[in-house]
């Protein structure tokens, strides 16, 4: 798996959640598969609880599934920057990478924040047809802090 | 205990529309707005006759243990002193009023202010002054100046099953008679003889005044209106019972519901017969991994949620296996922090524990039935603009603030007014 396979998978993956294209943010992901979304204190002191955590594909489909049906929050958007992923080798369980991100979320009335800074920790094995999937993306936010609520994936 | 004898509030100018004295039913929008509100609070409700969640036990389990933490807002240190006792106390210097600790969690033998080298030991005595006696013999403090004049404002501590509370008031009563007996055993049922396990911290910054979040937290009326996650993959249950508890002073409440055996096992002979005859209508929504759901009867008692509050700005609770206490901070007029902190028990099984982790996906800023409190808070901060001479009306399940059986009701919404309005003598 090179370096620019994972790129063009993230560059896909951040266009998919900032232009609301939620259905398609499970396929990312290989059927058994770890996403979480936890912060930097909670990673350094190994406390395993997520704002999000999921141990299957089914549960990013039923993640997506509440967002479009049945939880209420104010209309917004996320605009992700992806800085390069670092890739940190590649063993029997697949390719090791970590990448920076920032989202700035866009609130309906146009108010512009940086919602959120941290980094993806990965874990990619290719599918059938040699596209990386993920089989792990620890969500690391820098900061402990989440303004008003988390409804859109990071 | 609410004074009622307190003299009348000095509020900067009249209240832009009068509070009927014991009214419970109405709310007028500026407790929500005004800045010298606020300020009264911290008097009044925060450092007035209550008791304050600071920490866990468990966070300061050895001696020279520190958590910084805080009570309505201002910096606190909670201690460990090595003859086993919890002590807390300002983390506010007391010669320029720095920080005296700048780290939120830490082991230490004494404090010092980075400021000036004052330090202090672990119950919050000022213990050493640097150059107190001056460099060769010039400057340095008077003769008159004595150590033990000067220390950071201390505070009373008290431990309940593993919950560090402190209080600012010589006049609060005991911390059990605070509570009340009922909220008390409901403390216990959770919490009472296990060895608590942190398992994650957030923080949520919530756009609104604290007192609508404690509102939310105490309105079980809203729950199935305003968090549609269950009803919309038909997760509800109506084989459930539940009730809700207010204690005498109104601060304190409980919203519970349980698994009705004797209605459960009547739903299910009907289902069978429903599913026999292929009548019974299907949701188009199903969860795909419905395992988030599959949690334990930890407690043997079939309740399923309790959601417990003390005034003023704590709560316990679980959803299922969801166990978390929650910590609300006023940060000015319009803005609120709510610390979660996310629990297990040492004693977890490996299936329990991962149960707790997936069951993390109901609560929290991102929780399926909890991340419309986020926001709903910041809707009624936005909606009363322009307002204050405006009031909610509370009369869902009358005019009191009783314990009943029904969670249609807004008991203990009024319970928290009716102690609120005692402390603050409004």
């Amino acid at each position: 798996m090179q370096i620019t396979d994972i790129m063009a998978v993230q560059a896909r993956y951040a266009r998919c959640i900032d232009t609301d294209r939620l259905e398609e943010w499970p396929d990312f992901f290989l059927p058994d598969c770890q996403y979480r979304i936890t912060t930097a204190e909670n990673h350094r002191l190994g406390y395993a609880a997520g704002l999000i955590w999921a141990d299957s594909r089914g549960m990013l489909q039923d993640r997506v599934a509440a967002l479009r049906e049945a939880n209420i929050y104010e209309r917004h958007s996320y605009r992700h920057l992806l800085g390069l992923p670092l890739v940190d080798g590649t063993g029997p369980e697949g390719t090791r990478s970590e990448t920076p991100f920032i989202v700035a979320r866009i609130m309906r009335d146009g108010a512009t924040d940086l919602f959120a800074t941290g980094r993806y920790l990965d874990l990619w094995r290719a599918d059938e047809a040699g596209t990386p999937k993920l089989a792990e993306r620890i969500v690391v936010c820098d900061s402990s802090r989440i303004d008003t609520l988390l409804a859109l994936p990071l | 205990m609410p004074d009622h004898n307190l003299p009348a509030p000095v509020l900067a100018t009249p209240p832009e529309a009068p509070w009927p004295p014991d009214q419970l039913t109405r709310v007028p929008y500026w407790v929500f707005q005004r800045p010298d509100v606020a300020a009264l609070e911290q008097t009044r409700v925060f450092r007035g006759d209550t008791w304050n969640y600071l920490c866990l036990e468990a966070e300061i389990a050895e001696p020279g243990d520190y958590r910084a933490t805080t009570l309505g807002g201002v910096p606190i240190l909670a201690v460990r002193d090595h003859d086993g006792e919890i002590y807390a106390f300002e983390n506010r210097c007391v010669h320029r009023g720095a920080l005296i600790a700048l780290e939120d969690f830490g082991k230490t033998r004494e404090f010092t202010c980075v400021y000036h080298a004052w330090s202090y030991d672990l119950q919050g005595n000022l213990k050493g002054v640097a150059f107190k006696d001056g460099i060769n013999g010039q400057g340095g403090m008077p003769d008159c100046f004595r150590m033990s004049d000067h220390s950071p404002r201390k505070l009373r501590t008290a431990v309940v099953h593993g919950l560090v509370f402190a209080s600012a008031s010589d006049t609060v009563p005991p911390i059990e008679e605070f509570l009340g007996e009922e909220i008390l055993d409901r403390i216990e049922r959770v919490l009472g003889g296990r060895q608590l396990e942190v398992i994650g911290r957030f923080t949520q910054e919530l756009p609104n005044n604290w007192k609508l979040y404690v509102e939310n937290v105490r309105d079980s009326y809203h729950a199935s209106l305003l968090h549609l996650f269950f009803t919309t993959f038909e997760l509800n249950k109506l084989n459930m019972k539940g009730g809700l508890i207010v204690s005498g002073s109104g601060g304190n409440h409980v919203s519970y519901s349980a698994i009705d055996r004797e209605a459960e096992a009547k739903a299910k002979a009907a289902s069978s017969e429903y599913a026999a005859q292929n009548i019974r209508s299907e949701s188009e929504y199903r969860l795909k991994d419905p395992s988030v759901l599959e949690g334990q009867d930890e407690f043997g008692d079939g309740v399923t949620l309790q959601i417990l509050s003390v005034f003023p700005g704590f709560v316990l609770q679980q959803i299922q296996n969801a166990i978390a206490v929650r910590q609300v901070v006023p940060r000015g007029v319009d803005r609120t922090d709510l610390h979660w902190t996310y629990l297990g028990f040492k004693d977890d099984t490996p299936e329990l524990r991962l149960m707790r982790l997936k069951q993390g996906n109901l609560v929290g800023p991102a929780g399926y039935v909890s991340m419309e409190d986020g926001c709903v808070g910041g809707f009624v901060q936005r909606g009363v603009v322009g307002a204050s001479d405006r009031h909610a009306v509370l009369e869902m399940g009358g005019s009191d603030a009783k314990s009943t059986r029904t969670r249609a009701t807004e008991a203990s919404v009024r319970g928290f007014w009716k102690a609120y309005r005692g402390h603050m003598g409004l």
